[in-house]
């Protein structure tokens, strides 16, 4: 018997090991299933915000303090069953809702800045996070967020209720020369975006995007083909600033959470 | 090269030069690109009111520079020469590896273009705009094909283990990359996930963390199953050490992305499943670590006197620390402390420049003797460069480790009232003397990167001076 031919581990290992095709396969299984076991079931299980096309998102059913369920329409905004029927009309507590059309601009710097590098939008179920940020986050917040803005590093504060905290004229002087308002902050100057004026063009196509979506597209309902086509006028002779801004200040305040319940479960 | 070889082998090699050579270059600008954005953080003026260099946008320029260049460079051509190497065979395709050599480099040179231009998906590590993202795809298939196809074409009658590792890794990412990278574009330079919220969160991870497990991880473990075994003249310690680390860390490492997401609006079971099996990985990455290491059983007097075995037997270590590291750091209350933390930049570093990076430079000092056929231009500069590589990544993972950690506890801590002691931007004054230091690390580091750039040029001219010395003596 050649030293080739001796086998060192076990048939099957070694039988692999000299099948180029059979090695690719099995490789090609195996890297496979992690990712399959934890992915897939998060667009079927409830608690995890799969609303399109179901109102109960896949049976989510959060529970108040005398254990009744409470109504899915009260944790995201429905225009049908909410006595306030447009975005605009919208008020903070109605429910999870879709960017207006200059938020949704604003979102896009947030993007473009890489923002979240820097800047969370996750705040977790602790005491500390509690007393600093507000509620802790749940899955129907960020519903809407193509691609989502979670963010994984705290060089800023997490921003996830950062709407209404501040006023407008607070967030335009802290974005253009934030040191002139914290002195010990390390965030770059965006003074600039003063100076650039929102793409209506850009919004639109943005919106229309959103409504095309595989997974929790935005609905019709809600971006309609009127408010899309009204968004250009909307977006007109803003600044990327007062953009941000108004995305800012949109953020944390869709949800009326109740104290004690559980919204995770 | 070849020429001594009972059967001579003419190798595909010009192509692995050239990703050497990029290789070191990219070292230079990757760490260099790093140091400034570190400095930023320490020092904000040095966003010098310029949009295109402030950290939003310079800030992924360093990690895909560091990642795609460098890690892609060194990945590429450590991959196309231990194939022909250990296979005994010509590349499948020498005209589909420059293609990938010039692919690769052009989407280097757009990513330079885009990134400070604020061309983003928004996604971490996959920021690279939809139409380069699909080059990206055909470049790294067109690697894989070739790659896959020269090991099937090879002389030998079993496949070399890195080639494993090389195989599990080109399968992965192919997978990660176009699942995470679907989206529906705006323009040309503006496109949107077609995933959302929760679902878009894991599919992150699942990439994000598997960047790291299979390109990061398992591409150099390639590495290291080839060049320790060369460079110190042993065989691997435990051949079924290294059956089980494979299949155990190709089915396993999967399952980690979810550790990044624990306490956040996913179901908890997925981060704890994540947590679970982050635990369960330390057994195979210790034994990797251990195989590589006791390699050298019987030769370890060889450190004294090769530098170059050092950077590989020092990389080792940092796997070892690293892979200890992060699954301490999945389990769930100290995930609680160092999520969101400078803990987590610490312990990325720690892998990216003390096991990445090391391993790099060993594999690429063996390479350029071997493919230029000499001797180092200077070998004490190789030692220089260990020593200065070494001194950087602990002092930038040290400052980490410490600002992380002081971090973590000052925004979870109550005064005697019950109310929270500290507002977060003491928090961020606290961090400015450990901002500073791990500046200061991560320019030690890029000096050591300078090092090697000149002494590998160095070398190659003059290994091309001394064959232009030789001709008229073999005419």
């Amino acid at each position: 018997m050649s030293d080739h031919d001796k086998i060192y581990s076990t048939k099957l290992q070694d039988k692999i090991e000299r099948n180029t095709l059979l090695m690719f396969i099995l490789t090609a299984l195996a890297v496979a299933v992690g990712g399959i076991v934890e992915i897939v079931p998060l667009f079927y299980l409830p608690n995890t915000a799969m609303c399109q096309n179901d109102p109960t998102c896949n049976g989510t059913s959060h529970k108040d303090l005398q254990g009744n369920p409470i109504p899915m329409d009260k944790i995201i905004w429905n225009p049908a069953t909410s006595q306030h029927k447009t975005l605009d009309e919208w008020q903070p507590g109605d429910g999870v809702r879709p960017y207006k059309a200059l938020e949704l601009a604003g979102r896009s710097v947030y993007i473009r800045e890489g923002c979240f590098l820097c800047h969370s939008q996750m705040i977790r179920p602790f005491r500390d996070e509690k007393d600093r940020y507000g509620h802790y986050s749940i899955a129907e917040e960020s519903m809407y967020d193509h691609t989502y803005q979670w963010g994984s590093k705290r060089t800023g504060p997490d921003i996830a209720r950062v709407g209404g905290k501040y006023s407008d004229e607070w967030h335009r002087k802290h974005l253009k020369y934030p040191r002139d308002v914290v002195p010990e902050s390390v965030m770059p100057n965006f003074f600039f975006l003063d100076k650039a004026m929102v793409d209506g063009d850009n919004t639109v196509t943005t919106m229309e995007v959103m409504t095309k979506m595989p997974f929790n597209p935005v609905p019709k309902t809600i971006y309609t083909d009127a408010y899309i086509a009204s968004a250009k006028a909307e977006v007109a002779g803003k600044t990327e600033m007062d953009a941000v801004i108004a995305f800012l200040q949109s953020l944390g305040n869709h949800v009326k959470f109740e104290e004690g319940v559980n919204y995770r479960d | 090269m070849e020429a001594t070889q009972a059967t001579p082998v003419k190798y595909d090699m010009e192509v692995v030069r050239w990703f050497t050579i990029m290789a070191c270059v990219y070292a230079v600008v990757g760490t260099l690109i790093g140091v400034y954005v570190a400095s930023e953080l320490a020092f904000p003026f040095l966003n010098f009111d310029i949009p295109e260099i402030t950290f939003g946008r310079l800030r992924p320029l360093h990690t895909n520079a560091v990642i795609f260049a460098f890690g892609g460079c060194v990945l590429m051509g450590t991959g196309f020469y231990i194939v022909q190497r250990t296979g005994a065979t010509k590349l499948w395709s020498n005209g589909l590896a420059w293609a990938t050599f010039w692919g690769w480099n052009l989407i280097i040179v757009l990513a330079v273009i885009t990134l400070p231009l604020g061309m983003t998906t928004g996604k971490e590590y996959a920021e690279l705009i939809w139409p380069i993202d699909i080059l990206i795809a055909i470049v790294w298939v067109a690697f894989g094909l070739n790659h896959i196809m020269t090991t099937a074409i090879r002389k030998t009658s079993h496949i070399y283990v890195s080639n494993w590792f090389t195989m599990g890794m080109i399968v992965m990412i192919t997978y990660l990359h176009v699942v995470n990278s679907l989206a529906i574009p705006v323009s040309l330079t503006q496109s949107f996930s077609i995933f959302s919220g929760v679902q878009d969160a894991m599919i992150q991870w699942w990439w994000g963390h598997n960047a790291v497990g299979f390109y990061l991880t398992g591409g150099f473990l390639g590495i290291m199953y080839y060049f320790i075994p060369k460079q110190s003249g042993r065989p691997i310690f435990s051949y079924r050490l290294s059956v089980l680390h494979f299949w155990t860390l190709t089915f396993g490492y999967v399952w980690l992305g979810a550790h990044h997401l624990q306490y956040t609006a996913l179901p908890d079971w997925t981060g704890s499943l994540g947590a679970g099996i982050s635990l369960a990985m330390i057994i195979p990455s210790w034994g990797g670590a251990m195989n590589g290491m006791m390699t050298l059983s019987g030769a370890w007097d060889k450190l004294r006197t090769d530098y170059i075995l050092r950077f590989l037997v020092t990389a080792m270590a940092f796997y070892a620390m690293s892979t200890f590291d992060g699954p301490v750091m999945a389990i769930k209350t100290v995930n609680a402390l160092s999520h969101y933390t400078d803990w987590t930049v610490g312990h990325v570093h720690a892998g990216a420049l003390g096991w990445m990076a090391m391993i790099s430079f060993g594999a690429i000092y063996h390479m350029v003797k071997k493919l230029w056929n000499t001797e180092m231009y200077s070998d004490k500069l190789v030692n220089v460069h260990f020593w200065v590589a070494l001194i950087g990544a602990t002092t930038y993972v040290v400052a980490m480790w410490v600002s992380g950690i002081m971090q973590g506890l000052m925004w979870r801590d109550y005064d005697e009232y019950g109310t929270l002691t500290y507002t977060f931007v003491e928090s961020v004054s606290a961090m400015h003397p450990y901002y500073v230091m791990r500046a200061v690390g991560g320019a030690i580091f890029n000096l050591g990167a300078w090092i090697c750039l000149y002494n590998v040029v160095m070398t190659v001219r003059m290994a091309g001076a001394a064959r232009v010395n030789a001709v008229p003596a073999k005419a």
